[in-house]
């Protein structure tokens, strides 16, 4: 069974834009590790010839005409976020 | 007597004889709340003003304007979007989260006249099945306040198992609308992937969820579901198929039916009280003129890491918006844009959360991808074929909805076995995307037990025909837990 | 050592839809911040795409008037990174099936045609739009949020920064021809990254390649790419290695400048977006967008050489851009000679939207009133002097030659008796000019003619004049 370790944790959950502490890092690569096992059991299923299910209904051509509507209103955006100006919404530089 | 307990037929009469207003209906559901709910909590929030307000409007429509729903409470679980109303998904990221728009359930739910008295607890995100991973409250279960209502639309089933709302709305993606309500010992239909709008639900795992109705009876659930279903142009991957009038075919009529009731779902893991009553079940719809036989589900075995991997995957990308700019939690002196990332969704999340985006980021990042999360989807395929092997044979497939009843809070359940059959029980019908149903079968030591009736896509009508005959049969939806009366 | 360059292109196309591709929210340019916007470009809990038809239908007209195939099933893919212009924390894109592949366009440089292939053209959408002030903020825009785009990816068969040029001129002019995009660099509706590598002629793997992004314009793609090779050449040279990195094109110091080093830190975790269906496209849904498209540059180009005899030049000056190209086919139409169409076209027409910064639209000038002036031109009663003024007139106020001709007393004098006898004046007042003409002196002709039309206010028609006064002073 694959060990899921600490590093392994802190990769993924850079990713995913998580902090986590050390302390976390090591439950999470037991819990995760755990996990990892338990999806090894998918590989001894023969799916050779077996097309993945990414819909479980198959539609196709789901398609909107080019009419535009259900414009947001700003200041009903703005409301909800941290900090705006001149009706943009203002973040930190990346670093 | 509170009215929480009549069914939507028993109260239009009252509305229609003009015994009660809607606003007294409404009034009661508060009244009941604020009796009960300090021991249930299974409410987030209660909106009081809003829904009064809207009762007093609704006295004044046309006695022949109204429809089977009009005038009655609703609980609406937070996962689910409501404009002016907090939606929080039982988690710190939504804590203040005010939605601007409305989810097309919550549209069809007003057209339908129903009021909304409130939003429901649930799982973080409705990831769990205990609704103990809510950041905000642990919810009890009303048979028994020591133990959990189950998950995550535990909040929901507790709500209506009470009597606080006769109808809520809940949402499944692996069992979370079947369980609670067996947990709760009420009605809850998970229907076809596609037969409800998730426009305004709040995606976990966009191609297993589906939004749900619990309700004390089985009449009372499929008239919510034929208010809430039908092909939306704002959810692509809603169905157009036609939605029958699902009260019209409850006719008590199951002569001929052909049962397969899986032996993987009545085998390791399945406590035995819970075999018992599911066999006494089979024996009564036997003597309606069913018929039995033992079948198998050969891929059902792999439905648990298949549904990890396809469920944390999908997740992990769509809980990826909540970033802490838009919307949502923001944590306080963040100093650069990194740091408002990583810090809102280490403070926002809950540890269940975290673990479920973690596998799933693992799932699809280049190493594993195809070993794991494409593998996965193709055992889906198989899984999926398995039910529709049975269904050429079978009108329905039968077993439990859980492999227990519920259980004590702050247990953990240790038996792997029994977390196994679990997933077996509920998560392969998600991945399959079929409709599911739990009635009550029974009690064991005073706590319920689920009877599931799963179908083939699109033929809830034929589960709710089958649910209904054998409520009819049996007298264990007439039950109800005795939280508020004096004597728990 | 003498090294070959190697380019391949990503080049992105806003589309021309009213609304953007997965939202209902309008998708024009130059809106106020923020207030093209609809919940689900938000990214708000609850939200969910949908497909844009139209952008569907301009994604396969495009990728046909690459010479793509076109594919008969695709779907939506699902793009994770992080940024704040990106609110979903993805991109919804294509991965494996794109809406075309297996294309290519011929370009021409110094007289040598070449193909250059192209790889796929994929749908996706577009970022919102990050302005960086200088106190540490970011300011986010999302209005271009879901703006629909194709991203047409060469193979690495350009060879130099001439040929990206040549190729971005042509994939110009051929998406402009199909009506799915202004294709405008300076509204960004057509950005371009170049990625580029060298090698020892003779060798057959690909070097290193850096990745250069930041181009704006036509000529800097040509500038950018040229100094990029300049410095890879000299790393090269001096015994070292060529880095994988992101450079960005400093159009003040014309350099290249060092964004990023790629490394492994970008890992996309594609997956097929399930809130998307998949989509089918018939025969019957091909044919009617293959309908849709016009004759493309190429074959009008041909078209002219061959049927109206333009110089291959002209052909392709005037395929440039679909309005230029329209026009002159309209004003062929409407009778005018086909040369001189042409040559007022690249000449007088071209210079006064140069000098006035407009495009044929924004002028009076119609295709008829070009013809009606050049025919005038053709059958003499006007001069080309007097035509000059006659344009003016045409691009300015519009109308149609002959009128402008009239009602300005502008026709050329051709009346012979009239002619005459004013030169008879002339020469009758010029009798120097009569003797220095006579001992050989050729100037004073011109001098001579300079009077008459002078008394005719140019008007006088010029060969005639000429062979009038050869006649007269013949006679003296």
């Amino acid at each position: 069974m694959t060990k899921f370790t600490e590093e392994d944790v802190k990769y993924f959950a850079n990713f995913a834009r998580i902090a986590i502490s050390d302390e976390e890092a090591t439950t999470f690569a037991d819990i995760i590790s755990d996990l990892v096992g338990f999806g090894d059991a998918l590989k001894e299923v023969e799916t050779d010839h077996i097309e993945p299910m990414t819909h479980p209904l198959q539609l196709f051509n789901v398609l909107r005409e080019d009419v535009p509507q259900d414009i947001l209103d700003r200041e009903e955006m703005l409301a909800s976020v941290e900090e705006h100006e001149a009706g943009m919404i203002k973040v930190p530089n990346i670093l | 007597m509170t009215l929480m307990k009549k069914s939507a037929a028993e109260l239009q009469q009252l509305l229609h004889n003009r015994e009660v207003s809607v606003k007294e209906v409404t009034e009661d559901s508060f009244k009941q709340i604020a009796k009960l709910d300090g021991k249930v909590q299974a409410f987030l929030a209660v909106t009081e003003k809003e829904a009064l307000a809207k009762a007093e409007s609704l006295d004044n429509e046309p006695m022949d304007k109204r429809g089977p729903l009009f005038g009655l409470p609703i609980g609406i679980k937070d996962n689910i979007i409501t404009k002016g109303i907090t939606t929080t998904c039982a988690s710190k990221m939504l804590e203040n989260f005010v939605p601007v728009y409305d989810a097309t359930v919550m549209d069809k739910i007003n057209q339908a006249g129903m009021v909304n008295v409130g939003k429901l607890n649930m799982d973080e995100f409705a990831m769990g099945s205990t609704t103990e991973r809510s950041a905000f409250k642990t919810t009890h279960n009303p048979w028994n306040l020591n133990c959990v209502p189950g998950g995550s639309s535990g909040g929901s089933a507790a709500a209506v198992a009470a009597g606080e709302v006769p109808f809520a709305l809940g949402t499944d993606t692996g069992g979370s609308v079947r369980q609670p309500a067996a947990f709760c010992g009420v009605v809850g239909m998970k229907p076809t992937y596609g037969r409800v709008s998730r426009y305004g639900l709040v995606a976990f795992a966009s191609s297993l969820d589906q939004i749900g109705t619990i309700t004390r009876t089985v009449e009372d659930n499929a008239l919510l579901l034929n208010a809430i279903s039908g092909v939306d142009h704002r959810d692509s991957s809603s169905a157009s198929q036609q939605v029958p009038d699902f009260r019209a075919g409850l006719t008590g009529d199951i002569k001929g039916l052909r049962i397969a009731v899986p032996k993987e779902y009545l085998g390791e893991g399945i406590a035995e009280d819970v075999k018992e009553s599911v066999l006494e079940a089979l024996k009564v719809l036997e003597s309606l003129g069913a018929t039995w036989e033992e079948v198998t589900l050969p891929h059902s075995k792999y439905a648990s890491p298949v549904y990890y991997a396809i469920a944390t995957a999908e997740a992990s990308s769509n809980l990826a918006r909540f970033d802490g700019i838009r919307y949502g939690y923001h944590p306080e002196g963040a100093k650069n844009l990194e740091e408002i990332y990583l810090r809102s969704r280490a403070e926002g999340f809950g540890t269940e959360v975290k673990k479920r985006i973690l596998y799933g980021t693992y799932a699809l990042s280049a190493d594993h991808h195809e070993d794991l999360y494409v593998k996965a989807m193709k055992v889906r395929t198989l899984i999926a074929q398995d039910f529709a092997a049975l269904f050429e044979k079978y009108d329905v497939v039968i077993g439990p909805s859980s492999a227990t009843t519920a259980y004590e809070i702050g247990g953990v359940v240790q038996n792997q076995l029994t977390l196994y059959a679990n997933d077996v029980l509920t998560v392969s019908v998600n991945l399959a995307g079929v409709p599911a149903i739990s009635v009550p079968c029974g009690l064991s030591n005073g706590l319920p037990v689920g009877l599931q009736i799963i179908g083939k896509h699109f033929d809830e009508a034929l589960i709710y025909k089958v649910a209904h005959a054998y409520e009819q049969a049996t007298d264990f939806h007439t039950h109800t837990p005795s939280v508020g009366e004096g004597n728990e | 050592m003498n090294f070959e360059t190697i380019v391949g292109l990503e080049v992105h196309v806003e589309l021309k839809t009213d609304t953007k591709i997965f939202s209902p929210a309008p998708s024009h340019y130059g809106a106020e911040p923020n207030m093209n916007i609809h919940v689900t470009d938000l990214a708000y809990p609850g939200t969910l795409p949908t497909m844009n038809k139209r952008a569907v239908d301009f994604g396969m007209k495009a990728s046909m008037a690459l010479n793509c195939e076109v594919a008969k099933v695709m779907n939506f893919d699902r793009k994770h990174y992080f940024y704040p212009d990106n609110p979903k924390a993805y991109q919804i894109s294509q991965d494996d099936r794109p809406v075309g592949s297996n294309g290519w366009i011929e370009i021409e440089v110094e007289g040598k045609k070449k193909k250059i292939r192209i790889e796929r053209v994929h749908l996706e959408e577009d970022a919102g739009k990050l302005t960086h002030s200088d106190n540490g903020y970011s300011l986010v825009d999302l209005n271009r949020q879901g703006t629909p785009l194709i991203e047409i990816v060469t193979e690495a068969d350009i060879r130099s920064p001439e040929e990206a040029y040549a190729f971005l001129e042509k994939l110009k002019a051929i998406i402009q021809y199909t009506g799915v995009s202004d294709v405008r660099m300076e509204e960004g509706s057509l950005r371009c990254d170049a990625n580029i590598s060298l090698r020892p002629f003779g060798q057959k793997e690909f070097g290193t390649k850096t990745e250069l992004k930041n181009l704006n314009s036509f000529n800097f793609v040509r500038r950018g790419i040229a100094n990029e090779v300049e410095r890879q050449e000299k790393i090269l040279l001096s015994g070292g290695k060529i880095v994988q990195e992101t450079r960005r094109y400093d159009e003040t110091t014309g350099q290249t400048v060092l964004m990023r080093v790629k490394g492994s830190a970008n890992d996309y975790r594609f997956i097929n977006d399930p809130d998307l269906s998949e989509i089918h496209i018939d025969q019957e849904w091909m044919d009617r967008v293959r309908a849709e498209i016009p004759e493309l540059p190429d074959a009008r180009k041909a078209r002219y050489v061959q049927e109206l005899d333009l110089p291959e030049y002209d052909a392709h000056v005037l395929t440039l851009t679909k309005e230029m190209s329209d026009f002159f086919d309209a004003t062929v139409s409407a009778g005018a000679d086909a040369k001189l169409a042409s040559n007022w076209l690249m000449g007088e027409v071209s210079a006064y939207l140069n000098a006035e910064q407009k495009e044929l639209h924004d002028t009076a000038l119609a295709p008829e009133g070009l013809s009606s002036m050049i025919k005038l031109i053709a059958d003499g009663t006007i001069s080309s002097k007097i035509a000059k003024k006659v344009f003016k007139e045409l691009i300015e106020n519009g109308g149609n030659a002959e009128e402008i001709v009239k009602a300005k007393g502008l026709v050329q004098i051709s009346d012979e008796g009239t002619l005459r006898t004013i030169i008879t004046e002339i020469l009758d007042a010029n009798a120097q000019s009569i003797e220095d003409f006579k001992n050989g002196k050729d100037r004073a002709v011109g001098f001579l003619v300079g009077q008459v039309m002078k008394a005719t206010k140019g008007q006088a028609n010029p060969p005639l004049v000429n062979k009038i006064l050869l006649e007269e002073m013949n006679k003296r």
